[in-house]
């Protein structure tokens, strides 16, 4: 009998068979003998050990080295460093169950460690319904420095050099907008909180208000102090009833201790505060349709100038600012604007919130130091694309924003890169999105959007939006021509450049952008009728290559309309017929048979059936 | 309530955190359950309601029970964080009634983190 240098006992019992031990014997029986070791090392199946949960196991004796939950492809490495070098691989040995697997820490995980909290640094800390809890984490300090130690002017000229830049999306310096209206001289002037949020996918407002509205009134109150505001209103969309409920008890709290009202904290200052609920137009998050809608008018713009700095609600001197701008400056004022310059980059200085939303794996609220670039956010803090899926396009600012392509990820956050690429940076939403879905579609959905809530002043928004929606939506059902692209680009430009306010004026963004770096995408669909991620149901048939099929059967179970057939281990086959074009089969293949083809497919599919039958 | 000066306010601050620390005031430990939007879509006042069920069956009266808005993390919700004194804070998530139950039991009265439901340890960077 040969002299063995080793015995591996692998457990043979019905649980670690189970779990898949005799893979493990055979790939230890294949490596040994890849590497002429097999006469040097016995392999013994042996019975059941006991420890079921650990399995596949293996124990090296005469060490006695236990090994535990082993994988096929674990064998090599343990062969190599183990029985060839004589180093046990730790990785792979028993764990007591405390030392096993712990809980990460916060600076282990990208989507924490690479954030930092100013708009949301008391993101989940304090009862939004506690105004003690605020307070104990330096809640109305900001305003009682900017009260009682600081003129008009040192405030506007500290917020100046902060160089924070409106949230809302428009990103006009807030300092220098504060300046131009302290400088008006008026009976009465209005400060005013943007809460409307309209874009879809985004919520950086919604969650500031409902879970930290005192930080909206301590910003408004040094603001108000800033311009000589002797009211604010706070004009809040109504889909938010928790924002709405919050606020309200809010306003309620602060003035009950005198934080609101009357000479607030001894200083001399007064306001009030007051809650105005929108009514579900996205045009009234504009700011000169917001005052008219606190007007009681219609929500429509007027022009500017006047600008409302000067003539705004009421015809009375107006700042409005969002409610992510007025988180940040409570901190601004106790910190200082080197403080918060200190992160960002020159022109955009400070940290931006994002609600990052769509196809990656940690969705949330995130709030990154301007000047990250959009790779990091997607895939360090997003934590990369779901369901095994590629990135294709980031959409960033809302309907009024733009498309981004994989080869301008590295693009940093700043409000003057990101323009450059023809998006946005917006009021912070962030839709990520993958192969599976098409960009003709998504500019249609923007557009479907924007043409519902023009508010119809202005004749290139009202009917422009319009035609290029039914422009859109023509291509994205067959009937595209060639020329649609170029008539798709000078209406935008057209709309663009005669539209009074910034709804107009940024609604063909989604399409210029989506034309310009997904051209191909509208050239399959109005060239070929083809649409390649199996969006578009009048373009595409679903097929599947019979060469390439398992036999699995995961597409038959997910088809709706029972419209594939085939049996375990046979290739399947889509009965076009019957096909509703779901996708739920194209979603479900995991062997990539599942392909798509033009829509024109379909009647050549239907015909070859014909002719077998 | 009497209108507040500034000596006021850092007053509620120094009180809030003496009887609301996890440390002194006789607290040996402090959960709060993330209710903004996302976690009461996914079901946190159920786990809210699971919660209060869970501690005043077990009779444990020196355990802050709190709410605060959306963690962040919306994706994971519903989430709760648990801070026991002199300990980290751990952040739970995909929470329902029956691990909220769990976690009462083997974190808060057993001291043991429930490794599989916890998403992270640590307190959040803001300067």
């Amino acid at each position: 009998m040969a002299n063995y240098r080793a015995n591996l006992m692998i457990c043979g019992g019905t649980g670690c068979i189970a779990t898949g031990g005799m893979k493990i014997k055979d790939a230890l029986d294949k490596e040994l003998r890849e590497r002429g070791l097999e006469n040097e090392f016995k392999v013994v199946i042996t019975g059941c050990n006991g420890f079921c949960a650990a399995g596949p196991i293996m124990t090296v004796y005469p060490e006695g080295i236990f090994y535990e939950r082993l994988k096929p492809e674990d064998i090599p490495l343990l062969v190599e460093e183990h029985l060839l070098k004589g180093r046990p691989v730790e990785k792979l040995m028993y764990k007591e169950p405390e030392k096993r697997h712990t809980v990460p820490s916060m600076n282990e995980i990208p989507f924490f460690n690479l954030q930092v909290l100013r708009a949301l640094r008391n993101k989940g800390m304090i009862d939004p319904e506690s105004i003690d809890e605020y307070i104990a984490r330096d809640g109305y300090q900001g305003a009682a420095k900017a009260l009682t130690e600081m003129t008009s002017e040192d405030i506007y000229t500290t917020m100046k050099e902060s160089g924070l830049r409106g949230r809302g999306g428009a990103g006009f310096p807030t300092g220098l907008k504060w300046e131009f209206c302290a400088k008006v001289q008026a009976d009465e002037k209005y400060i005013l909180c943007n809460g409307d949020e309209g874009d879809p996918g985004a919520f950086m407002d919604r969650s500031i208000m409902e879970a930290d509205p005192h930080v909206v009134l301590e910003g408004m109150i040094i603001a108000g102090k800033a311009i000589g505001a002797t009211k604010g209103h706070i004009y809040v969309r109504a889909e938010y009833p928790l924002a709405v409920e919050r606020l309200k008890l809010a306003i309620k709290q602060a003035k009950e201790y005198g934080l609101l009202g009357e000479d607030i904290l001894g200083s001399g200052y007064s306001l009030d505060i007051s809650l105005y609920l929108g009514a579900g137009a996205f045009v009234c998050g504009e700011e000169t349709a917001l005052m008219r809608s606190i007007e009681g008018k219609r929500g429509m713009p007027i022009p500017r100038p006047p600008f409302p700095a000067v003539k705004g609600l009421w015809a009375k001197p107006t700042v409005l600012n969002n409610v992510e701008t007025f988180a940040n400056i409570p901190q601004i004022i106790l910190k200082g604007a080197d403080w918060y310059r200190s992160l960002g980059t020159e022109k955009s200085t400070g940290t931006k919130v994002f609600a990052l939303t769509g196809a990656v794996n940690n969705i949330g609220l995130i709030e990154v130091p301007m000047g990250m670039p959009l790779r990091k956010i997607i895939f360090d803090i997003g934590g990369g694309i779901t369901r095994g899926r590629t990135f294709k396009a980031v959409q960033l600012g809302g309907p009024s924003g733009g498309c981004i392509p994989e080869h301008l990820l590295d693009t940093p956050v700043t409000y003057e890169d990101i323009t450059k690429t023809g998006a946005i940076v917006g009021s912070g939403g962030m839709v990520v999105m993958d192969n599976f879905n098409c960009m003709v579609s998504v500019a249609k959905f923007f557009l479907e959007f924007t043409a519902d809530e023009s508010c119809g002043k202005c004749t290139p928004c009202r009917v422009g939006t319009r035609v290029m929606l039914d422009k859109v939506t023509d291509i994205t059902e067959g009937r595209g021509k060639p020329e649609d692209i170029e008539n798709l680009q000078d209406l935008s430009r057209d709309i663009i450049n005669t539209s009074l306010c910034g709804l107009g004026q940024t609604a063909p963004n989604p399409v210029l952008t989506t034309i310009k770096y997904f051209k191909d995408e509208y050239d399959s669909h109005i060239n070929e009728g083809w649409c390649k991620a199996g969006v578009c149901r009048d373009l595409v048939t679903f097929y599947i290559n019979e060469e390439t099929c398992t036999g699995c059967g995961a597409c038959r179970r997910a088809c709706p309309a029972e419209a594939i057939a085939g049996d375990k281990k046979i290739p399947h086959r889509i009965d076009q017929a019957k096909c509703i074009k779901c996708r739920s089969c194209y979603e479900r293949c995991k062997f990539k048979s599942v392909l798509t083809g033009p829509g024109s497919l379909r009647e050549e599919l239907l015909k070859k059936e014909e002719v077998k039958a | 309530m009497a209108k507040l000066t500034i000596d006021d306010l850092k007053k509620i601050k120094e009180k809030h955190h003496a009887a609301f620390a996890v440390r002194e005031g006789g607290n040996r430990a402090k959960i709060t359950v993330h209710m903004g939007t996302c976690g009461i879509a996914a079901g946190a006042r159920e786990v809210m309601d699971a919660l209060m069920d869970e501690m005043s069956a077990k009779g444990i009266e020196d355990v802050i029970v709190s709410t605060s808005g959306c963690a962040g993390f919306c994706v994971k919700e519903p989430m709760a964080t648990v801070e026991v004194v002199g300990e980290p804070p751990v952040k739970y998530q995909f929470l329902n009634p029956e691990k909220i139950r769990k976690i009462v039991n083997e974190h808060i009265i057993g001291g043991k983190v429930v490794e599989e439901y916890a998403l992270v340890v640590g307190s959040e960077t803001s300067y």
